[in-house]
């Protein structure tokens, strides 16, 4: 990769697992270089001496390897090339394809000036009801499916893709297994839909650092397509969680004083510079995030998912449901903050009204079923709300649900009818009347 | 003054090092120059020849060797008519007059217009003897009655030597000159500087807050109540409804002017302020809320150390319409993430760490901060005040951590959002008896309640409150016996708890009626419910208990879906007495 004219040092002065620092003049900040045939990034200046990240590890580099300085941060060659097109991190092709030409782009660029953008407010439908009914989606929205490694997140998030009605679909895959990326690439061939989609994939058998720039890669695809293209366009990140592990591998190794749960002092703003490239362009393109996190036994105090909760508009918890034996939305932890700005506006005047209700009897199911566990006799209520939290699980919550949100009210209002009185409900007077027909 | 130069040395992320040739401060604001961009730095550690900045910007590309010069100033807000109505980020650029979609690295905007006339009417006339912050005019802000003042900075009495006419004038303009006894002229414009992190002091006096700061949201005013002037804190877990809470209090609170500082959080949240402020009206002017609000976002994407500044700009510009006589709410949603950006910047510069990897001194800082705000006699001896509500984010929603734990030892209000309320969807998720104001212990607040709420309106909260005590410790009780094994009475005290609860506590902030309640109705619904609450019931069993308090309960809610004494309120307020009618002894 080196050129002529360009200066080579030979004189590394110290190598640890992920970085190596060697003295050498002129160099910028976030500058590439190339050690020993592997790509590096200065990740610190001091004085004449450059600390260089390693990518793919510093396994076997000697200290008089020849390093070169490229003079440019990482870049994408962005284009409308890159659809139906797999790249590793460094945006190479693994497909067997050739490279890809177009303009190149600096990689994790600058924001957008909060005032020029948008306003999210057009809703993406999933058919998911645990989605759509609960925790509406919007385009220009960041959301993040907090699961255990053991559940169908993967499955679900491909789900929502294909089912969503964008423009492009740029799959960010950070420590993928190769039997995800297979499932990926077979789901998207099969659906018919490859060429809308554009894929960077890090898989367990590349080194975890290299994770470190697929997010950045994903995002300037996504704004190739939102900006120049006015797309709506659908990042998909998983797992943040092995992104972030990868993040405090480097700064491990440089040394850095590690806040909560050895992650570093930055972990917020790392992440928060990734979500916050979701956004709602005033010319109609737009980027949303679905990313994964994934929990160690369910604990979300957990620097990653906690800091991720507060970058994120909400988060979507799958559960299984071992009375119905399906997995679900889980109603109570699940959230989506955007969600304010479609319902009941671009759905039915009813929407927030049953969703709240329908949840506070959920509620009261569990506490029944508190009760019943603890061998106390249940009132007529507390089993009408246990029956009511069985149907309304299978019928609304469980994932594999695929209705309008019209039908979802609808069978929400059902549900209600069958087994509470209006006063029960809770719900306001005028939207009881218009949309309850109850009989009384 | 000659400016001081230098050379960048070394480069950590965005702390550089720069090797002074000359003097420098410690705070001085700097400029790294990139080729033809300019980048913003503030020295915050100073070790022989070498200054540590942090950079408001992105320091890709920069190499040592670079050209810096030191600007003899610290970090300045610049303040004038004009800043209401505004988006500024933390260094208070203008965000309107940015070009381009993306922020461009190196570009400062300027916070107040040129060439925009405003229309001054002079106050003080020549041979007036006076001091910093005396008021020498008036213009018209918006609505707003915008004072031009004698300079901060002027130290001493000074005498006005004129004050110019009633007219239209820019902010450069020249509205009096001033002489001082030694015979010095200094001409006064519209507009002055001052360094953000040194507090505004020129008042006379700032005694203990007494009048209630009205926010229209039931679980603060009546139950605890935050003060003109005071200061308060939410703490909540992420999805506790902090946000929205915030919001509510920015379009309902009864002050002059709001600041919303948006350190570090999400930038839809900002877009939902500049999108919907503009068009929401002041319910108390009937203008738009636009109008009287400042808005410093520094959303999480933007430089962190912009972030630091983004609290202390915003304080200032309070500090400056208090010294007008105004009543000022700042929001700053979160100081957390301000508390994170000094983590940053201290783990960068190898500083021995406290609790958390936060700095040492995290405590002093975060209270010095709280400090600045309060109601504050001014020269003249009207009235001005700052309230301080910031948000919290605790790590993990643990409130043990360093920055609620330090924040908790300043601030007079504490609300306990809850995770529990959050997840059974009861809204606002305040905790009520987690939290506390200490201003209801306070005697001003007491002779305050007792003049314009009402007599025993203290004793009313706290019965309220002891109910709300009563009905957790008798649901505990009913959780571990059964609801056959405890004595029919218990299930009357919880049920009259959640009537408490649903009908007081739990406020619709999307509803149009019931996102904001006055003090007036409030006094009103809380008589209501107390009476219920009062009230001896007969009951068979107590199966009987929980239906007809829903009912109860659901009649009370429709009430507060009503406008105030309304038809349709007056008619629920008759279901309420029918029901009640049917088994109250």
């Amino acid at each position: 990769m080196a050129t002529a004219f360009q200066k080579v040092y030979t004189k590394i002065t110290q190598i640890t697992k992920a970085t190596c620092t060697l003295r050498a003049t002129g160099v910028g900040n976030d500058e590439l270089a190339v050690v020993d045939g592997r790509l590096a990034q200065v990740v610190k200046i001091w004085g004449n001496d450059i600390t260089l990240q390693v990518f793919s590890g510093t396994e076997g580099i000697p200290t008089n390897a020849e390093v070169t300085f490229l003079g440019k941060a990482p870049t994408l060659k962005v284009g409308d090339e890159l659809c139906g097109r797999f790249f590793n991190a460094f945006g190479e092709p693994i497909d067997g394809g050739p490279a890809v030409d177009g303009e190149e782009r600096e990689i994790g660029g600058p924001s957008v000036n909060p005032v020029r953008r948008k306003q999210p407010s057009e809703l993406i439908a999933t058919g998911i009801a645990g989605i759509d009914l609960n925790n509406t989606l919007v385009s220009g929205q960041k959301i993040p499916f907090f699961a255990d490694p053991d559940q169908p997140y993967n499955q679900v998030m491909a789900n929502v893709a294909l089912r969503a009605e964008t423009d492009r679909i740029i799959l960010g895959g950070m420590g993928l297994t190769n039997d995800d990326y297979l499932y990926f690439k077979n789901l998207f061939d099969n659906a018919g839909v490859l060429d809308r989609i554009v894929s960077f994939v890090n898989t367990t058998e590349a080194p975890p650092v290299e994770r470190l720039l697929v997010p950045d890669m994903a995002l300037t695809a996504a704004e190739y397509f939102a900006v120049d293209k006015n797309e709506k366009v659908l990042v998909l990140l998983t797992d943040m969680t092995l992104y972030a592990d990868a993040l405090s591998i480097v700064s491990n190794r440089m040394d850095q004083i590690p806040s909560k749960d050895s992650m570093p002092g930055s972990l917020y703003s790392d992440l928060a510079k990734i979500y916050e490239k979701a956004v709602q362009f005033p010319e109609g393109g737009s980027i949303t995030i679905i990313a994964v996190t994934t929990l160690s036994g369910g604990d979300i105090t957990h620097a990653i998912p906690d800091n991720t909760g507060y970058i994120t508009e909400g988060q979507l918890f799958l559960r299984k449901d071992t009375e119905i034996g399906k997995v679900i939305v889980d109603p109570f932890r699940s959230l989506s903050r955007l969600k304010q700005l479609v319902i009941g506006k671009k759905t039915r005047k009813d929407h927030p009204q049953v969703m709240n209700a329908a949840i506070r009897l959920y509620a009261d199911a569990a506490n029944a079923r508190t009760k019943m566990e603890n061998g106390f006799d249940l009132t007529d209520y507390d089993r009408r709300a246990l029956a009511f939290a069985k149907d309304y699980s299978n019928d609304l919550l469980a994932i594999d649900v695929n209705i309008s949100t019209d039908e979802m009210l609808d069978t929400a209002w059902r549900l209600f009818r069958k087994y509470f009185t209006r006063s029960e409900l809770g719900i306001k007077k005028e939207i009881a009347d218009e949309y309850g027909h109850f009989e009384d | 003054m000659s400016k001081t130069q230098g050379k960048v040395h070394s480069i950590i992320s965005n702390l550089v090092l720069v090797r002074v040739e000359g003097p420098v401060s410690q705070n001085e604001i700097c400029f790294i120059r990139l080729g033809e961009e300019r980048l913003m730095a503030e020295v915050i550690k100073v070790v022989g020849e070498l200054a540590y900045a942090q950079v408001f910007e992105s320091t890709r590309g920069l190499k040592p060797g670079m050209p810096v010069e030191f600007e003899n100033h610290m970090l300045e807000a610049t303040l004038g008519p004009g800043l209401l109505s505004k988006n500024f980020d933390g260094l208070q650029n203008d965000l309107n007059k940015m070009t381009g979609v993306f922020l461009k690295r190196g570009e400062y905007t300027n916070p107040l217009e040129d060439d925009k006339k405003w229309s001054f009417v002079p106050l003080a006339k020549p041979g007036d003897r006076v001091r910093a912050a005396d008021w020498l005019g008036n213009v018209k802000e918006n609505w707003l009655d915008h004072k031009i003042m004698v300079p901060f900075k002027l130290r001493g009495e000074y005498t006005v030597v004129s004050v110019a006419e009633a007219g239209e004038y820019t902010i450069h303009d020249t509205m009096a000159v001033l002489r001082n006894d030694e015979g010095r002229e200094v001409a006064v414009t519209m507009v002055q500087k001052w360094p953000v992190k040194v507090p505004l002091r020129n008042y006379v006096d700032k005694p203990r807050p007494f009048r209630q700061m009205e926010t229209g949201v039931r679980v603060i005013d009546t139950m605890n109540p935050i003060l003109e002037g005071g200061t308060g804190f939410i703490p909540g877990p992420f999805g506790t409804g902090k946000t929205v809470l915030q919001h509510a209090l920015s379009r309902f609170a009864d002050a002059d002017i709001i600041i919303m500082a948006a350190c570090g959080e999400r930038a839809n949240e900002v877009v939902e302020i500049f999108t919907e402020f503009p068009q929401l009206d002041d319910p108390r002017s009937g203008r738009k809320l636009f109008e009287r609000t400042t808005i410093i976002a520094n959303t999480s994407n933007m430089p962190v150390a912009a972030r630091e500044a983004s609290v202390y700009t915003a304080m200032t510009i309070g500090e400056y319409y208090r010294a007008m006589g105004m009543k000022v709410l700042l929001l700053a949603d979160s100081t957390s993430r301000w508390a994170q950006a000094l983590r940053e910047m201290s783990n960068r510069m190898e500083e021995l760490p406290g609790q958390d990897a936060f700095p040492m001194d995290l405590s002093a800082i975060i209270s010095n901060f709280y400090a600045r705000a309060g109601m504050v006699y001014l020269n003249n001896g009207q009235t001005g005040s700052v309230t301080f509500i910031g948000t919290v984010s605790p790590a993990g929603g643990n409130l043990k951590e360093p920055v609620t734990e330090s924040t908790k030892k300043v601030a007079r209000c504490f609300y306990a959002l809850s995770q529990a309320r959050a997840d059974a969807k009861r809204y606002p998720a305040i905790d009520t008896l987690d939290s506390y104001s200490k201003y209801l212990e306070y005697p001003e607040f007491e002779e305050f309640a007792r003049k314009h709420i009402s007599e025993t309106w203290i004793s009313d909260v706290n019965e309220a409150r002891n109910m709300l005590v009563r009905g957790r410790e008798t649901s505990e009780q009913i959780d571990i016996l059964g609801d056959d094994g405890v004595p029919l009475d218990y299930h009357v005290v919880y049920w009259k708890s959640e009537l408490i609860d649903f009908v007081i506590l739990q406020q619709d902030a999307f509803d149009p009626v019931d996102g904001s309640t006055s003090m007036e109705r409030q006094r009103y619904m809380l008589g209501k419910v107390l009476d219920v609450a009062r009230s001896e019931f007969r009951f068979e069993s107590f199966e009987e208990v929980n239906p007809y308090f829903k009912r109860l309960i659901n009649a009370f809610k429709q009430m507060n879906y009503s406008e105030f004494q309304s038809e349709a309120f007056v008619g629920f307020e008759r279901e309420v007495a029918d029901i009640l009618a049917e088994r109250k002894k």
